[in-house]
């Protein structure tokens, strides 16, 4: 035989031997690999969507029972009277319309060696790989006296909705001259700088419409995000009006009782005529299920493909998973969806995942036109996501009003791009 | 069958650095957080996508040296070195 059709030969006998030892992936790529996502939030969205940019040929379904989306970044606005809650609402037509198949119910069960989800009627969807984005669940009574009830007298707000208007109407119906009383918890939890710049909104509200009331913030910690900037602002907008109480001066809150919206902590009690507790968290109950999340109620990952570190061909993205130095925000989320979907999609069709690099910039507003940034670039080191030494950090803390305004106006601006990003 | 194996490794090899190459390069999936990827109106993030590969390379250059002015693009343009931010470039110039 001539070299070159021994040579063909060969390669046609080692494709067809390559498929003979992986032949179920060989017919899974045949009919299209399945991935689901659970959860249609920042991280679950982005990453649906970023699934089939990366491969067309792989099908994907996204499990989500609400048919509408309401978006927590800028809530805090709708809180303080400056925005309406529809321009927190996004549907899912357009993610439709990128050809994934939306199952709209909840997801009950992860059979992880079976490669299936079981949804709440009963059906189970099989997949190849599985990307979890359930976001936060509270810890409710993790708290003493803060359960489900309380949260219809004392709103936390920290999902968003509902429980939005239901503070907004509370902080609307106060007399001028009541107390208002938010409780930050302890790290880790959803949003970092987001109890100070609900704190910001609500006294720029109180002190345009209320002016003889005040605010204080009790704290489980003595240092938050953002802090020097923050306080410098409220020194400036907001003397007098709010008062932060750290751990170490008695901010941490011990039990709650709902109905006198009273707040015990290990100093005293402050009574609140309007109170918002923000409470421990944990990921959203499918992770426990599923098995991906440890004892500390949050998901360890993969850094480099967010892969669960406990269950094999499981991905958790978003507020849910222990992403290192990231913090819980959508910026991260998204972020970690497209990280997530280029390696799954690279793995599906048996290739090494790259090493990404990954971003994340916290917008919060002091008020209307006074914005301030946190940022971030991540890489993985030794196992977890760690900040790119040098860069990012927080606005300078002599910026001129200028670039409060600017950092302001972005902040809109990048609301809408990645609502566009998620949602379509 | 020694020869098999290794031609079937190699396939997969061949694979393997096609399918990673269509992977964006790191930190590029990012830049779309904020600077828009549809174009939908106006935004006051400048859109990445079809840009020119050496104007990409100059902002996220001065921005991280400090020869350009950012609120936040200085602080994000530390986080990459020069062969990164070439790549990134290349990618966005190369899109629609």
């Amino acid at each position: 035989m001539k070299p070159t059709r021994r040579h063909f030969l060969e390669l046609g006998v080692a494709a067809t031997a390559a498929a003979a030892l992986t032949p179920r992936r060989a017919r899974a790529q045949a009919a299209g690999p399945r991935v689901v996502v659970v959860g249609g939030g920042f991280a679950g969205a982005s990453c649906a969507r970023a699934l089939r940019q990366a491969d067309a040929r792989i099908a994907v379904t996204l499990v989500e029972p609400n048919a509408t989306f309401t978006a927590c970044p800028f809530s805090n606005a709708v809180i303080g009277g400056l925005r309406e809650l529809s321009a927190q609402q996004f549907t899912y037509e357009r993610i439709a319309a990128d050809g994934i198949t939306l199952a709209r119910t909840s997801a009950t069960a992860v059979d992880a060696p079976a490669k299936s989800v079981t949804l709440a009627d009963g059906a189970k969807l099989s997949y190849d790989r599985l990307v979890l984005a359930p976001g936060i669940d509270i810890r409710w009574g993790a708290l003493q006296g803060y359960d489900e009830a309380a949260a219809g007298q004392m709103p936390h707000a920290w999902r968003a909705g509902e429980q939005t208007l239901l503070l907004r109407r509370q902080l609307e119906a106060m007399d001028d001259g009541g107390l208002v009383v938010i409780s930050a918890p302890a790290n880790p939890f959803r949003c970092p700088p987001g109890p100070y710049e609900r704190a910001s909104l609500i006294a720029h509200f109180l002190k345009t419409k209320k002016p003889k009331s005040k605010l204080i913030v009790l704290d489980a910690k003595d240092a938050f995000s953002k802090q020097r900037l923050f306080q410098a602002a409220w020194a400036e907008l907001y003397p007098g009006l709010l008062e932060w109480v750290p751990l170490s001066k008695g901010g941490n809150v011990t039990s709650v009782d709902a109905a006198t919206r009273t707040l015990m902590t290990d100093f005293g009690k402050h009574q609140a005529k309007v109170a918002n507790v923000i409470p421990p968290q944990k990921a959203g109950r499918i992770a426990e299920v599923a098995g991906v999340a440890d004892r500390s109620g949050w998901c360890p990952i993969d850094p480099a493909t967010f892969e669960s570190k406990l269950q094999a061909g499981i991905h958790v993205i978003g507020d849910a998973a222990i992403a290192g130095a990231m913090p819980k925000s959508a910026f991260a989320a998204n972020s970690q969806a497209k990280v997530c979907a280029a390696a799954v999609a690279t793995l599906l069709a048996g290739g090494t995942p790259s090493v990404p690099k990954l971003i994340n910039t916290c917008y919060s507003l002091v008020a209307p036109d006074y914005g301030i940034t946190v940022a971030g670039v991540y890489q993985p080191t030794g196992g977890q996501l760690a900040d790119v030494p040098g860069a990012g950090g927080v606005s300078p803390s002599d910026a001129p009003r200028e670039t409060r305004k600017a950092e302001a106006v972005l902040a809109e601006a990048w609301f809408r791009t990645i609502t566009t990003e998620a949602f379509g | 069958m020694r020869s098999v194996v290794a031609a079937a490794i190699g396939l997969a090899s061949i694979a393997a650095a096609t399918v990673a190459s269509a992977e964006p390069p790191a930190g590029a999936a990012a830049c779309s957080g904020c600077h828009p990827s549809a174009a939908r109106g106006p935004s006051p993030v400048t859109r990445l996508a079809g840009r020119d590969r050496a104007e990409i390379i100059k902002a996220m250059q001065d921005f991280r040296s400090g020869a350009r002015a950012g609120t936040v693009m200085d602080r994000i343009a530390k986080g990459f070195t020069d062969a990164e931010i070439q790549a990134i470039a290349a990618w966005y110039a190369a899109q629609r």
